[in-house]
């Protein structure tokens, strides 16, 4: 068990360190940052001891183990936009997309379970039917298009719900969080509900395809033939047998939503890390860019970490192999 | 040939599947409309000419519009169905090339891994996992963001569809490598590619010419889903003001234009290339799942 947990954080830490190569190569070869820094009217000596002072001159090695470093210690530079911290700019916006992303998860695992699993059990109804069409043609609408259809239906043609913004916050000591008010909840809806539609369909169709496969399997045949009341065997037996792809889920999607976070925050124009990183890429601010990806990594990095230990509780089996 | 092709499996499973039929009359419209779009479209919406503030925002010709415009205008003055149709033209021109170069790259460096095995194939899979953990709106936008930092200012706009092209199949060649390499190792130790290999046939004659034949159905499948995920990524791009500019038109511009109208009454300006995007990618998705079930038979 420990040695699996130092295996893993041993592998983390090579992604990080990997990701934070690529964040410093953006910095380093992409656009030239004191011409960045600097107008037109600083002389070519000014230039090379801006450089000398940033230490662009030292060999490669050393300019990215101070990279490194800094980054360790919460220091990620300034934004060529706004001239900022980076890392307050980052902080201000991870709880709006956070709040956002776990909320989506939510609906896509509180609607997605039931109907994979009603689907897997009834694969010839007209309901399941019903629901597969969906499915398919919820794969197939872009993530904007359901923003906006969102917008239309519930902002515009019947007003009952903000339709741009993050409104009603309130601030837990640096966190500002929309779960503690009305309004902060209406103007959630929305875009959670965008955001997890789409998560929705792929949460379903793997459970279902997970819960078709156990149903077929020996154990549940000979519980069948024991005589097993189909309540329990369903729910007990089955279910719990597919628990382990849920949690599988869980990770997989927890990318999708922080990728698609960024699309359903430019549509409803929500100020978290996505519309950060689009102002980005749009102004080439090549620092906050870096950030953005370094702060992703570090959350999928400690998402997957914790699945593959949620894996551990749950199958027993996995425990006795790590063993061996 | 002909009596060959309408005796096989695909056109006899093809023909009991309506949603399959109804698919591909919609997608054969859509895609032959924006290839004749030059010579059936009545305007040129690239073309300043077609501007006309006159006949700006007139609705639907069922909502009391103008015959000329079928479906309204934009706010200058641009038929709606043209600017659709050389829209989704557009689209369907970068859709294809980057599905065209995901497979090529992709297909290459999967066969070429699968079949060398050894360092090569562990350098190009560890790039396909760490890829395939970022999801591919991420993978283009970061390749796009990318180019906006290298090329200079004079070519950004010139070069916007190649590098919105080349973005968007290097966020979608995964898939193609690891579908290819697994299928390679399948294939490889059958008999029919050892006998080929003993007579002493060029390793990528065995790759061309007796592996990838025989993979073509799974392959087969992951583009036209690819295609249809390149047309929605490249819209979203688009909608998302990183794609294309304003005076391209793709289908995810005109979304993007359309948006204004959103508050206004002109509904017609968002909702007519938002469906007919809809309806593209879904059509393309019914064929995908049709053809998934036509190289599976176990689901059948």
């Amino acid at each position: 068990m420990a040695y699996f947990i130092l295996k893993r954080l041993v592998q983390s830490i090579f992604v990080m360190l990997a990701v934070a190569f690529l964040a410093f190569s953006l910095f380093r070869f992409v656009g030239d940052p004191v011409s960045q820094m600097t107008g037109v009217e600083t002389s070519v000596q000014d230039q090379e001891q801006l450089r000398e002072e940033l230490g662009l001159n030292d060999p490669f090695l050393v300019q990215f183990y101070r990279f490194t470093a800094d980054m360790v210690q919460g220091d990620f530079g300034f934004s060529y936009r706004t001239r900022q911290p980076v890392s307050e700019m980052i902080a201000s916006r991870i709880p709006a997309t956070l709040e956002l992303g776990l909320v989506a998860l939510m609906i896509s695992l509180i609607v997605g379970i039931p109907a994979g699993v009603y689907t897997a059990l009834r694969p010839r109804g007209i309901a399941t039917q019903a629901i597969l069409m969906t499915t398919l043609v919820g794969v197939s609408i872009p993530t904007f298009v359901i923003g906006i259809v969102l917008i239309f239906l519930f902002g515009v043609q019947l007003g009952w719900l903000p339709t741009f913004g993050r409104s009603g916050t309130v601030d837990l000591g640096g966190w500002s969080t929309s779960f503690l008010t009305l309004d902060g909840w209406r103007s959630l809806i929305l875009p959670a509900v965008t955001l997890g539609v789409y998560q929705l369909t792929l949460t379903m169709r793997l459970v279902r395809a997970e819960m078709m496969e156990v149903m077929r399997s020996d154990f549940i045949r000979f519980a069948i033939a024991r005589g097993i009341p189909f309540r329990s065997l369903y729910y007990r037996h089955a279910l719990a047998n597919t628990m382990v792809p849920v949690i599988t889920i869980i990770g997989l999607q927890f990318g999708g939503v922080i990728a698609f976070s960024i699309v359903t925050e430019s549509v409803f124009q929500w100020p978290g890390m996505g519309l950060l990183f689009l102002e980005s890429i749009r102004f080439v601010d090549i620092p906050v860019m870096g950030v953005y990806l370094v702060v992703i990594a570090f959350f999928f990095v400690l998402v997957n970490m914790l699945v593959d230990m949620l894996y551990l509780l749950i199958d027993p089996r996995l425990r006795v192999k790590e063993a061996v | 040939m002909l009596t060959r092709l309408l005796k096989s499996d695909g056109v006899y499973y093809f023909l009991r599947s309506p949603a399959a039929i109804v698919a591909a009359i919609v997608a054969v419209l859509i895609i032959g409309g924006a290839f004749l779009a030059p010579w059936i479209a009545t305007s040129n919406p690239y073309d300043l000419a077609s501007f006309s503030l006159m006949n700006g925002l007139l609705p639907p010709i069922w909502e009391g519009g103008d015959p000329r415009f079928p479906l309204g205008t934009d706010d200058q003055g641009r038929d709606m169905v043209s600017s659709i149709l050389y829209g989704a033209r557009l689209s369907l021109l970068i859709g294809i090339m980057a599905m065209a170069i995901a497979t090529v790259l992709g297909v290459g460096l999967g066969l070429a891994a699968g079949y060398y095995g050894g360092r090569f194939d562990a350098i190009v899979m560890r790039i396909a996992d760490v890829q395939l953990a970022l999801p591919a709106i991420l993978t283009a936008l970061l390749i796009d963001g990318i180019s906006r930092g290298l090329l200079p200012a004079a070519m950004q706009e010139d070069l916007r569809v190649a590098v919105l092209t080349l973005a968007i199949a290097l966020s979608l060649w995964v898939n193609f490598a690891r579908t290819a390499r697994a299928s390679v190792f399948v294939e490889r130790n059958k008999d029919y590619v050892q006998a080929a290999m003993i007579m002493g046939q060029h390793p990528l004659r065995v790759m061309l010419r007796h592996i990838l034949p025989n993979i073509m159905g799974p392959l087969l499948v992951i583009m036209t889903v690819d295609l249809a995920s390149a047309i929605l990524l490249e819209a979203t791009l688009s909608f998302l003001g990183i794609g294309l500019p304003a005076d391209s038109p793709s289908l995810g511009t005109l979304i993007r234009i359309g948006m204004q109208f959103l508050l206004s009454g002109e509904w017609w300006i968002l909702w007519v290339p938002t469906i007919f995007l809809v309806c593209l990618v879904v059509s393309i998705n019914v064929l995908g799942d049709f053809l998934r079930d036509v190289f599976n038979p176990r689901l059948r």
